[in-house]
């Protein structure tokens, strides 16, 4: 049993590493057919001065070259610096914004996963009622609405109308994160609200949901005891790719709040070629998926009995 | 006379539909005694399985009770409340149904399982929940208990999953225990096994069973009583040796002349013609399987046919029994059946 986990850690760890490397290697190689140079104002530069230039940032090497040093440079934790800010490091840079975009995120997913299989649950055990309505109609809406219409106006109506929150800036602790993390948390609670009102659906119709009812449960007691679990596993894929793409942040949304996160700093690489956070950027977002995907799969051992490692396999 | 524990008198249960009102159960009444076997015989859709859910008030949010009484120990249990009711499901009346492989939580331990059927009606603690669990096990032969029940459904094959899901019905001891064809989803061997079982079951823990079937060998095995449904009616009902020996309705007759047994020599099997009647509204007056009747009469065009008394046991509705009815001749394996049954019957009275 304990073996068995040992080697399933160590093939997953391996298959995780292979991932991540594949991933470097097309991204570096993909970059390097980028049009222009990392410097802003190349139109001025001479021949002679981009190839001073070059030379100072390894640029002019061969592409499998700086290849092999980026590779043993990230090997030894060099992320090399940043190409818009020439005396900041690519590990600075975003370290001072991972931490907020991934709060931003993981309170988002939390949240709106939350209150969406609530709504999801809600829905299911009502289903056919107005309430049930309320709560597809709810996920339509919230699956439609662009997170940026939602954005404004929770702004307008809490920041300026009632007053009660801060409009935008990350100076107030906790209070700064409210709306951003409402604003972002719209589409997952959507989505996870539509999902589990279906699986609730099936599940409240099998067989051993009337078992359990033919056992004298109250339906309460059936839906969270026996539905719930049933109708979370699948619910967890989606649930990791969802946290992912919430804790590398939201372009627009960290833009309309003014939130010093992530997402912007994507953007902004990419169109000034600036090659180390690119990869930097690719290397951290992957890392994530991986490592989601890897605990989604621990989490479905704990949640599903039948896909359990340890089992029989009869 | 036995205590009579669950009668149900004059039940009619029917399902909104989009094609219009069905009317399942029609009129459905009988009782059932202390530590007796009832077996429930008909065709899919003859209203078996919607009676005895509406002991359970398990049934589809568009089905209605339209009428009757359910009686457990005098106690009406249409007249409770949904939450009296919760009281009664599981701990006086339980249920084992079809397929045990879609019975139970595919991701809770059966150990649990089981104990929840305990602490949902007794108020006991942990370890005495375990303990009976672990007694229920031993009772339906799930061999190494302790180990066992904290193993999860996918781990046990079909026949033990049934044992499970019939340990579980028994938790709290329930005076009724309604088994919905219970072995139909087995294969041939298991089936017995589990039949052999739900015997020995009920001669240990004396609950009084109603045992939903379509199949007459499993009857034979089983049954004190047996009660034929046709059309959401019942129309014959009386001891087993009554039904199997001495049938008075033609649709008995055509059930048992179905049915293969050791001396059946005949190149196929006998089938009944055509189908059962849809119920949907209105439904068709006079006797609902006169259509398919090599032995109607005029008389069931029109009218009902109501019970007659064969014997203080054994009631049919035919108008065959009419004293004006002109007199049927059997199917020749019944007749010989007859024959014999009551030759055996006279010699043993002498």
């Amino acid at each position: 049993m304990k073996n068995r986990w040992l080697r399933f850690l160590g093939r997953r760890l391996l298959y995780m590493a292979l991932t991540l490397w594949i991933i470097v290697t097309i991204t570096f190689l993909l970059m390097s057919f980028l049009p222009g140079t990392p410097y802003n104002n190349q139109d001025k530069l001479t021949a002679a001065q981009l190839q001073v230039l070059n030379q100072k940032y390894g640029l002019n090497q061969p592409v499998w070259q700086r290849y092999l040093t980026y590779l043993n440079n990230i090997l030894h934790g060099d992320f090399g610096i940043s190409l818009q800010f020439s005396d900041q490091k690519v590990t600075t840079l975003l370290g001072n914004r991972v931490g907020v975009s991934m709060q931003l995120g993981i309170q988002a997913a939390v949240f709106g996963t939350v209150v969406g299989i609530v709504l999801g649950t809600i829905a299911a055990m009502k289903h056919n009622t107005w309430i049930d309505t309320f709560c597809s109609l709810f996920a339509i809406v919230g699956r439609s609405a662009p997170n940026f219409v939602v954005a404004v106006l929770l702004q307008f109506v809490f920041a300026v109308t009632l007053g009660v929150l801060p409009i935008g800036l990350w100076n107030e602790g906790f209070r700064s994160t409210v709306l951003p993390t409402l604003a972002l948390s719209i589409s997952p609670m959507a989505d996870s609200a539509r999902f589990i009102r279906t699986e609730m659906l099936e599940v409240l119709n099998s067989d051993y949901i009337e078992f359990a009812r033919a056992k004298g449960m109250s339906e309460l007691h059936l839906v969270v005891f026996h539905g719930l679990r049933n109708a979370l596993i699948p619910l967890i894929t989606i649930l990791g790719p969802i946290t992912v793409s919430l804790m590398t942040g939201s372009l627009v949304v960290e833009n309309i709040f003014a939130v010093p996160g992530i997402g912007e700093q994507f953007t902004k690489s990419v169109l000034t070629n600036d090659y180390y956070t690119i990869m930097a950027m690719t290397i951290l977002f992957s890392a994530l998926l991986v490592v989601v995907i890897f605990l989604t799969d621990i989490l479905y051992q704990i949640i599903d009995p039948r896909v359990r490692i340890g089992g029989d396999r009869s | 006379m036995a205590h009579v524990r669950l009668e149900v008198k004059n039940l009619s249960v029917s399902f909104s539909t989009f094609a219009g009102k069905v009317h399942a159960v029609r009129g459905v009444s009988f009782s059932l005694c202390d530590g007796e076997t009832l077996a429930i015989v008909g065709e899919s859709g003859s209203g078996k399985t919607v009676t005895c859910r509406s002991v359970m008030r398990l049934l589809a949010k568009n089905a209605s009770i339209d009428s009757g009484e359910i009686l457990l120990d005098g106690t009406d249990l249409l007249r409770l409340s949904e939450r009296e009711m919760r009281q009664v499901r599981g701990n006086e009346v339980a249920m084992v149904f079809q397929d045990p492989m879609t019975s139970l939580d595919p991701t809770m331990k059966i150990g649990r399982q089981i104990e929840e059927a305990v602490t949902l009606h007794r108020k006991v603690g942990r370890r005495e929940a375990r303990s009976r669990m672990l007694e229920l096990l031993r009772l339906v032969g799930i061999e190494d208990p302790e180990r066992r029940s904290r193993q999860y459904p996918h781990e046990f094959s079909g026949g033990q999953r049934q044992r499970i899901v019939i340990a579980t019905a028994l938790a709290c001891s329930p005076k009724v225990l309604i088994a919905d064809e219970p072995t139909t989803a087995l294969d041939v061997t298991m089936q017995a096994q589990i039949i052999d079982l739900l015997k020995d079951l009920q001669r240990k823990v004396s609950t009084s069973v109603i045992f939903i079937t379509h199949d007459l060998g499993v009857v034979a095995n089983v049954a004190d009583r047996v009660a034929v449904m046709y059309a959401g009616k019942i129309v014959e009902i009386g001891l087993a040796d009554e039904i199997f020996y001495d049938p008075r309705h033609p649709y008995t007759w055509g059930l048992l002349h179905a049915m293969p047994t050791l001396d059946t020599h005949m190149p196929s099997l006998y089938t009944i013609p055509g189908s059962p009647p849809t119920l949907t509204e209105p439904v068709p007056e006079g006797d609902a399987f006169a259509p398919r009747n090599a032995y109607a009469l005029a008389v069931d065009e029109k009218y009902e046919p109501p019970f007659f008394k064969v014997s203080d046991t054994h009631y049919a509705a035919t108008w065959l029994l009419d004293p004006r009815a002109p007199k049927a001749v059997l199917p020749e394996i019944l007749a010989k059946r007859r024959r014999e049954y009551l030759e055996r019957r006279k010699r043993n009275a002498g």
